[in-house]
């Protein structure tokens, strides 16, 4: 299901336009620049465009059981997603998920590929370790947290290893008080999204010059934190920033460890999950559920237009 | 990228939002098997939807049956996980929908056109069907569906364990309260009523004297009892006397086998399986009463065949589950005794079962007659959601019991309002 893509982490090479031989002239660029592009736009339009459009039209309707329904009912669809508290609830199971995952996968694939950018020998395996979770994917790997390591029962291996400790079991993903269920989710999310990270890091790491290490040296900067504080991570900021979006792309996406993990609650639903269940799930409310789509695609434009005029990606290569 | 114009401020961030929005595209792509094959020796072919069944056997069974049909070759999507609900009422939307399906009855799919009328199928042979099946899948004056199998669901306990711990056959909620208590140590929990919690929820309604809905569709199970029987839920779990987490659910025998909990609900076709595995050591109880005056209860589920009023060819259909759940009285014997146990809906069937006419089966069999209710074909999926939703509120999230009930009411009020008016 992830869409996540690495086009923006690695920076990218400065542009150069050949100035010298005009090439076949306008009509030959345009044919190739729709070639290239059109096969995209196509599959833009049928299967992100006119869902959208066909959502907006949905949600202006009673469509229970159908998704060609003809009883209009204004805005009361909207009315319903914005009141009953389940849907604006899960705007906020999103806002503290982001909050906790996207600066933990960030410093933990950070700290990852430092250490795996020091190492001396055996650098290709430590590589692979890590990013070889990346490959599994988020429904086999729930079922393996929910049913082998964090099982509520008392053979479950986290209540294993707290029974020789003297503690007693606990109900990982039943209770939820206290939220032990966002440990579940954090660490599944952890293990199979920081090796795909820290790979991106190791490339910018790469790409820092050694001398500005040895300059550094020779100012007498220290090693260690000092010259990771003001070299290092400096460098580091394209990819950071980029990680970064890549992350709140990637939780805002979260839904196949939720779904798979906490069925049957009224908690730990980020927004997707709880479209699921209004529109597809059980209740096939597909106006409600369309009403709620359209509420989240405006909520993205805004903070798409918003992250393009305060953080600057994506605007143009003078502005690095 | 270098060859747009970098400075067109407008296009890159019309761009990019589009960019951003398609981020989420990934959502469309998943695409489906349908299962459906093409055409067989006639040319004409049918599917069919059923849940995975978990005794050994079934799948096979059902693809032997369907297999003997002359008039189609009829494909089966046997569909596993706990989303059976989804996948079917997802499916039924598009193209690729069943011809054929197994679900309950529930007013909604009837409103909303969705499945066929099976009067003329029902109507020659109404008198062998179980009176009480007939009446929930009577809706307007017609019969939606087909009865397959009559599911009776109870509570198993170990008998070893309970005289080893002292206690008796729990007679009142309190009692079950207790033994659950009592039973739990540091290896087995007293009682297993569903990783969920939600596996009881019809019986711990009728048993503290409520139903779900009265008989003019208002909300009939918002009710000081409840609320109440809802309270005690809480204290078990927050004591650690219920089972969570277990590895199959308890629709599955295995946690009672294991010996993970000393009390399991489940459901008649767990019967055999349990028998096996652990012989005598094995009774049977139904919900308790949970309020002054209630009755002890069992909820009587099961499944019926459904035909897509929809689908590309509804008379093959109607035909194919005319021959299958109306003629072939063999298969259906099979499909109630030989794998799982389930109550013929056909009393004709029901007489010849010599499996449940003695022992536990006998007793379950008891059990479904004297305290068995039925499902009520007006509380639809939607009202199922909300009140699995309020027991996950009080039981498992410590949410006062009242305002869940409100919350719950809010959200059945809103599907009453949509089916009745």
């Amino acid at each position: 299901m992830s869409t996540t893509t690495t086009r923006d982490a690695t920076r990218p090479a400065p542009a150069k336009v050949s100035k010298t031989k005009p090439r076949r002239g306008v009509r030959g660029t345009t044919f190739n620049f729709w070639l290239f592009t059109g096969p995209f736009l196509i599959g833009l339009l049928i299967f992100v465009y006119i869902p959208i459009l066909w959502s907006a039209w949905l949600s202006f309707y009673e469509a229970r059981y159908t998704v060609t329904p003809d009883k209009f009912v204004g805005f009361d669809n909207y009315e319903y997603m914005l009141t009953n508290g389940d849907f604006v609830g899960s705007l906020g199971t999103f806002t503290v998920f982001a909050a906790i995952v996207v600066p933990i996968t960030w410093a933990l694939s950070l700290g990852l590929a430092l250490m795996v950018h020091r190492l001396r020998f055996m650098k290709a395996f430590f590589r692979s370790v890590f990013f070889l979770p990346t490959a599994v994917s988020f429904v086999a790997a729930s079922l393996i947290w929910k049913m082998s390591i964090f099982s509520g029962v008392r053979f479950g291996l986290m209540n294993t290893v707290l029974d020789w400790i003297g503690i007693e079991n606990v109900a990982w993903l039943a209770d939820p008080n206290p939220p032990w269920y966002w440990l579940v989710i954090l660490t599944l999310r952890l293990w199979l999204q920081s090796g795909f990270y820290m790979i991106l890091f190791l490339a910018a790491l790469q790409n820092i010059p050694p001398s500005l290490y040895e300059a550094a040296a020779i100012d007498g900067a220290k090693p260690g934190w000092q010259t990771f504080w003001y070299i290092t991570l400096p460098q580091l900021r394209a990819t950071s920033t980029a990680v970064i979006l890549l992350l709140l792309v990637a939780a805002y996406q979260a839904f196949d460890e939720f779904f798979n993990l906490l069925p049957k609650t009224t908690w730990g639903r980020p927004p997707l999950v709880e479209l699921y269940h209004t529109a597809l799930g059980q209740n096939q409310d597909y106006g409600a559920g369309s009403a709620g789509a359209m509420i989240l695609t405006i909520l993205i434009c805004t903070v798409t237009l918003l992250q393009g005029r305060f953080m600057g990606l994506g605007r143009g290569d003078e502005n690095k | 990228m270098s060859a747009l114009n970098s400075n067109n401020w407008d296009r890159r961030t019309v761009l990019r939002a589009a960019m951003g929005l398609a981020a989420t595209g990934g959502l469309a792509a998943c695409g489906g098997n349908t299962g459906r094959s093409e055409g067989g020796a006639s040319g004409k072919s049918l599917t069919q939807y059923f849940h995975a069944y978990g005794e050994a056997g079934t799948q096979e069974a059902i693809k032997r049956y369907a297999k003997d049909f002359d008039g189609a070759n009829v494909a089966t999507q046997w569909i596993t996980g706990d989303n059976f609900e989804s996948k079917l009422f997802s499916s039924l939307l598009t193209k690729n929908a069943p011809d054929v399906f197994e679900f309950h009855p529930q007013l909604q799919l009837i409103r909303s056109g969705q499945v066929a009328d099976l009067s003329d199928l029902v109507n020659p042979v109404k008198d062998d069907f179980n009176p009480a099946d007939i009446k929930s899948h009577t809706i307007d004056g017609k019969i939606w569906g087909v009865r397959m199998i009559d599911d009776p669901q109870f509570f198993y306990y170990r008998k070893s364990m309970l005289e080893k711990a002292g206690v008796e056959v729990p007679q009142t909620l309190d009692e079950l309260v207790e033994a659950a208590a009592k039973l739990t140590t540091d290896k087995v929990k007293g009682l297993f009523i569903g990783n969920d919690m939600v596996q009881t929820q019809y019986p711990l309604v009728w048993s503290s004297g409520a139903d779900q809905l009265t008989a003019d569709n208002q909300i009939a199970y918002h009710t000081d009892a409840v609320a109440e029987t809802l309270s005690k839920y809480r204290t078990m779990f927050k004591a650690g006397h219920l089972l969570t987490g277990a590895p199959a659910d308890s629709w599955d025998p295995s946690a009672l086998i294991q010996g993970l909990c000393a009390i399991q609900w489940s459901g008649m076709w767990a019967m055999p399986a349990l028998q096996k595995a652990l012989g005598d050591d094995l009774g049977i109880f139904p919900y308790p009463v949970a309020a002054d005056g209630a009755k002890p209860s069992v909820f009587n589920g099961g499944w019926s065949m459904f035909v897509n009023a929809k689908g590309k060819n509804v008379d093959l259909a109607k035909e194919y589950v005319k021959w299958l759940w109306i003629d072939q009285k063999e298969h259906q014997e099979d499909w109630a005794l030989s794998y799982g146990f389930h109550v013929p809906p056909r009393q004709s069937i029901a007489e010849t079962a010599d499996k449940l006419k003695s022992g536990l089966p006998a007793e379950g069999v008891k059990f479904f007659n004297e305290y068995g209710r039925f499902e009520n074909p007006s509380w639809t999926q939607a009202m199922i959601t909300a009140f699995e939703e309020l027991i996950a509120d009080v039981v498992r999230k410590g949410v006062e019991p009242e305002k869940a009930l409100d919350t719950a009411d809010a959200k059945v009020n809103r599907e009453l309002k949509k089916l009745f008016g």
